[in-house]
Protein backbone atom coordinates (compact mmCIF):
# COMPACT_ATOMS: atom_id res chain seq x y z
CA UNK A 1 0.00 0.00 0.00
CA UNK A 2 1.09 3.57 -0.56
CA UNK A 3 0.76 6.62 1.68
CA UNK A 4 0.86 10.00 -0.02
CA UNK A 5 1.21 13.66 0.89
CA UNK A 6 0.93 14.82 4.49
CA UNK A 7 0.22 11.99 6.93
CA UNK A 8 -0.95 13.73 10.09
CA UNK A 9 -3.68 13.50 12.68
CA UNK A 10 -6.32 14.28 10.03
CA UNK A 11 -5.65 11.10 8.03
CA UNK A 12 -3.48 8.79 10.14
CA UNK A 13 -6.58 6.98 11.53
CA UNK A 14 -7.39 5.96 7.92
CA UNK A 15 -3.81 4.86 7.31
CA UNK A 16 -3.91 2.81 10.51
CA UNK A 17 -7.17 1.14 9.45
CA UNK A 18 -5.77 0.24 6.01
CA UNK A 19 -2.57 -1.21 7.45
CA UNK A 20 -4.39 -3.26 10.09
CA UNK A 21 -7.01 -4.43 7.54
CA UNK A 22 -4.25 -5.72 5.27
CA UNK A 23 -2.64 -7.61 8.14
CA UNK A 24 -6.02 -8.92 9.33
CA UNK A 25 -6.35 -10.61 5.93
CA UNK A 26 -3.12 -12.44 6.66
CA UNK A 27 -1.17 -10.47 4.06
CA UNK A 28 2.50 -9.57 4.35
CA UNK A 29 2.40 -5.78 4.14
CA UNK A 30 4.75 -3.24 2.61
CA UNK A 31 4.02 0.46 3.02
CA UNK A 32 5.42 2.73 0.30
CA UNK A 33 6.40 6.10 1.78
CA UNK A 34 8.11 7.51 -1.33
CA UNK A 35 5.38 10.12 -1.85
CA UNK A 36 5.02 11.17 1.78
CA UNK A 37 5.82 14.87 2.15
CA UNK A 38 5.23 15.00 5.90
CA UNK A 39 4.49 12.44 8.60
CA UNK A 40 3.77 13.19 12.24
CA UNK A 41 3.89 11.03 15.36
CA UNK A 42 0.35 9.74 14.77
CA UNK A 43 1.39 8.48 11.32
CA UNK A 44 4.52 6.89 12.76
CA UNK A 45 2.37 5.31 15.49
CA UNK A 46 0.26 3.65 12.77
CA UNK A 47 3.40 2.14 11.27
CA UNK A 48 4.60 0.94 14.68
CA UNK A 49 1.24 -0.68 15.35
CA UNK A 50 1.37 -2.38 11.95
CA UNK A 51 4.90 -3.62 12.63
CA UNK A 52 3.93 -5.03 16.02
CA UNK A 53 0.71 -6.60 14.73
CA UNK A 54 2.60 -8.27 11.89
CA UNK A 55 5.17 -9.67 14.28
CA UNK A 56 2.45 -11.03 16.53
CA UNK A 57 0.88 -12.91 13.60
CA UNK A 58 4.17 -14.02 12.03
CA UNK A 59 3.65 -11.75 9.01
CA UNK A 60 6.20 -9.57 7.27
CA UNK A 61 5.93 -5.80 7.52
CA UNK A 62 8.25 -3.27 5.96
CA UNK A 63 8.64 0.17 4.46
CA UNK A 64 9.54 0.99 0.86
CA UNK A 65 11.21 4.02 -0.69
CA UNK A 66 11.04 6.14 2.45
CA UNK A 67 11.08 9.82 1.45
CA UNK A 68 13.62 12.18 3.05
CA UNK A 69 10.84 13.91 4.98
CA UNK A 70 9.57 10.62 6.41
CA UNK A 71 13.08 9.32 7.10
CA UNK A 72 13.99 12.37 9.18
CA UNK A 73 10.98 11.70 11.42
CA UNK A 74 11.77 7.98 11.69
CA UNK A 75 15.33 8.91 12.67
CA UNK A 76 14.05 11.35 15.28
CA UNK A 77 11.98 8.50 16.74
CA UNK A 78 15.01 6.19 16.36
CA UNK A 79 12.82 3.80 14.42
CA UNK A 80 14.94 3.82 11.26
CA UNK A 81 16.78 0.79 12.63
CA UNK A 82 13.61 -0.94 13.85
CA UNK A 83 11.56 -1.13 10.64
CA UNK A 84 12.74 -3.23 7.72
CA UNK A 85 13.31 -0.49 5.10
CA UNK A 86 13.92 -1.18 1.40
CA UNK A 87 14.66 1.21 -1.45
CA UNK A 88 11.91 -0.34 -3.58
CA UNK A 89 10.01 -3.56 -4.21
CA UNK A 90 12.86 -5.09 -6.21
CA UNK A 91 15.22 -4.57 -3.27
CA UNK A 92 12.66 -6.14 -0.98
CA UNK A 93 12.36 -9.22 -3.20
CA UNK A 94 16.12 -9.45 -3.50
CA UNK A 95 16.40 -9.39 0.30
CA UNK A 96 14.09 -12.40 0.33
CA UNK A 97 16.53 -14.25 -1.88
CA UNK B 1 11.86 39.65 20.34
CA UNK B 2 10.14 40.33 17.03
CA UNK B 3 6.91 38.61 16.12
CA UNK B 4 7.32 36.28 13.15
CA UNK B 5 3.82 34.79 13.06
CA UNK B 6 0.54 35.03 14.95
CA UNK B 7 -2.29 32.61 14.16
CA UNK B 8 -5.59 31.68 15.76
CA UNK B 9 -7.19 28.51 14.44
CA UNK B 10 -9.71 25.81 15.32
CA UNK B 11 -8.44 22.85 17.34
CA UNK B 12 -9.25 20.51 14.47
CA UNK B 13 -6.85 18.06 12.78
CA UNK B 14 -8.01 19.42 9.41
CA UNK B 15 -6.40 22.78 10.30
CA UNK B 16 -2.92 21.38 10.88
CA UNK B 17 -1.81 21.38 7.25
CA UNK B 18 -2.73 25.04 6.77
CA UNK B 19 -0.95 25.91 10.01
CA UNK B 20 2.20 24.12 8.78
CA UNK B 21 2.07 26.00 5.47
CA UNK B 22 1.95 29.32 7.30
CA UNK B 23 4.85 28.35 9.56
CA UNK B 24 6.82 27.29 6.47
CA UNK B 25 6.08 30.63 4.81
CA UNK B 26 7.10 32.51 7.98
CA UNK B 27 10.36 30.53 8.02
CA UNK B 28 11.07 31.52 4.41
CA UNK B 29 10.34 35.17 5.16
CA UNK B 30 12.62 35.04 8.22
CA UNK B 31 15.50 33.43 6.34
CA UNK B 32 15.52 30.21 8.38
CA UNK B 33 17.24 27.21 6.84
CA UNK B 34 15.07 24.40 5.47
CA UNK B 35 16.42 22.16 8.26
CA UNK B 36 15.47 24.62 11.00
CA UNK B 37 12.03 25.24 9.51
CA UNK B 38 11.46 21.49 9.14
CA UNK B 39 12.39 20.87 12.77
CA UNK B 40 10.19 23.69 14.04
CA UNK B 41 7.31 22.38 11.92
CA UNK B 42 7.57 18.99 13.59
CA UNK B 43 7.71 20.43 17.13
CA UNK B 44 4.85 22.89 16.56
CA UNK B 45 2.68 20.30 14.79
CA UNK B 46 3.15 17.80 17.63
CA UNK B 47 2.35 20.43 20.26
CA UNK B 48 -0.84 21.38 18.37
CA UNK B 49 -1.79 17.71 17.93
CA UNK B 50 -1.36 17.18 21.69
CA UNK B 51 -3.67 20.13 22.38
CA UNK B 52 -6.27 18.78 19.95
CA UNK B 53 -6.11 15.22 21.27
CA UNK B 54 -5.47 15.68 24.96
CA UNK B 55 -6.53 19.20 25.99
CA UNK B 56 -9.70 19.54 23.90
CA UNK B 57 -10.41 15.85 23.34
CA UNK B 58 -13.32 15.52 20.95
CA UNK B 59 -14.32 19.18 21.23
CA UNK B 60 -13.61 20.70 17.81
CA UNK B 61 -14.99 24.12 18.81
CA UNK B 62 -11.88 25.01 20.81
CA UNK B 63 -9.19 27.31 19.53
CA UNK B 64 -5.40 27.38 19.48
CA UNK B 65 -3.33 30.55 19.37
CA UNK B 66 0.15 30.20 17.91
CA UNK B 67 2.75 32.94 18.20
CA UNK B 68 6.32 32.70 16.97
CA UNK B 69 8.91 35.26 17.98
CA UNK B 70 12.60 35.46 17.27
CA UNK B 71 15.74 37.46 17.68
CA UNK B 72 19.26 36.75 16.55
CA UNK B 73 19.83 34.21 19.33
CA UNK B 74 16.66 32.18 19.65
CA UNK B 75 13.17 31.37 18.46
CA UNK B 76 10.27 31.23 20.87
CA UNK B 77 7.02 29.44 20.08
CA UNK B 78 4.03 30.16 22.31
CA UNK B 79 0.93 27.96 22.04
CA UNK B 80 -2.17 28.85 24.01
CA UNK B 81 -5.34 26.81 24.37
CA UNK B 82 -8.53 27.51 26.30
CA UNK B 83 -9.30 23.97 27.42
CA UNK B 84 -9.52 22.78 31.01
CA UNK B 85 -6.19 23.19 32.82
CA UNK B 86 -4.17 20.02 32.26
CA UNK B 87 -2.29 18.03 34.87
CA UNK B 88 1.19 19.40 34.22
CA UNK B 89 2.80 16.42 35.96
CA UNK B 90 1.46 14.06 33.30
CA UNK B 91 3.17 15.70 30.34
CA UNK B 92 6.17 13.60 29.43
CA UNK B 93 7.53 11.57 26.53
CA UNK B 94 8.38 7.91 26.66
CA UNK B 95 11.58 5.91 26.52
CA UNK B 96 12.40 5.23 22.88
CA UNK B 97 13.55 1.68 23.49
CA UNK B 98 9.95 0.97 24.50
CA UNK B 99 8.70 0.50 20.91
CA UNK B 100 4.97 1.14 20.95
CA UNK B 101 2.56 3.32 18.97
CA UNK B 102 1.97 6.35 21.28
CA UNK B 103 3.95 8.95 23.19
CA UNK B 104 6.30 10.07 20.44
CA UNK B 105 5.02 13.64 20.04
CA UNK B 106 6.39 14.95 23.33
CA UNK B 107 9.69 13.21 22.62
CA UNK B 108 9.91 15.01 19.24
CA UNK B 109 9.25 18.37 20.92
CA UNK B 110 11.88 17.81 23.60
CA UNK B 111 14.41 16.52 21.09
CA UNK B 112 14.04 19.50 18.75
CA UNK B 113 13.52 22.38 21.16
CA UNK B 114 15.95 23.45 23.86
CA UNK B 115 13.24 24.22 26.39
CA UNK B 116 9.52 23.38 26.73
CA UNK B 117 7.65 24.94 29.65
CA UNK B 118 3.97 24.33 30.35
CA UNK B 119 1.80 26.59 32.51
CA UNK B 120 -1.84 27.23 33.19
CA UNK B 121 -3.37 30.33 31.65
CA UNK B 122 -3.77 33.08 34.24
CA UNK B 123 -7.26 34.30 35.02
CA UNK B 124 -9.21 31.80 32.89
CA UNK B 125 -9.28 28.17 31.78
CA UNK B 126 -6.45 27.26 29.47
CA UNK B 127 -2.84 26.25 29.06
CA UNK B 128 0.27 27.89 27.67
CA UNK B 129 3.25 26.08 26.22
CA UNK B 130 6.44 28.07 25.64
CA UNK B 131 9.10 26.35 23.54
CA UNK B 132 12.51 27.88 22.85
CA UNK B 133 15.19 26.96 20.39
CA UNK B 134 18.67 28.42 20.59
CA UNK B 135 20.06 29.41 17.23
CA UNK B 136 23.66 28.90 18.32
CA UNK B 137 25.01 31.94 16.57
Amino acid sequence: MRLRGDVDLSCSPDARKSILASLAQGQHTLVDLSEVSYIDSSGVASLVEGFQTARKHALRFGLLGVSDAAMSVLELARLDKVFPIHANLAARLEADG
Amino acid sequence: MAQVLALRFAADPAELKRMREQVREAGRASGWSDKLTGELLIAINEACANIIEHAYGRDRSGEIVLEILNNENEIEVVLTDFAAPMDLGRVHGRALDDVRPGGLGTHFMNEIMDRCVYAHLAGRAGNVLRMRKNLGR
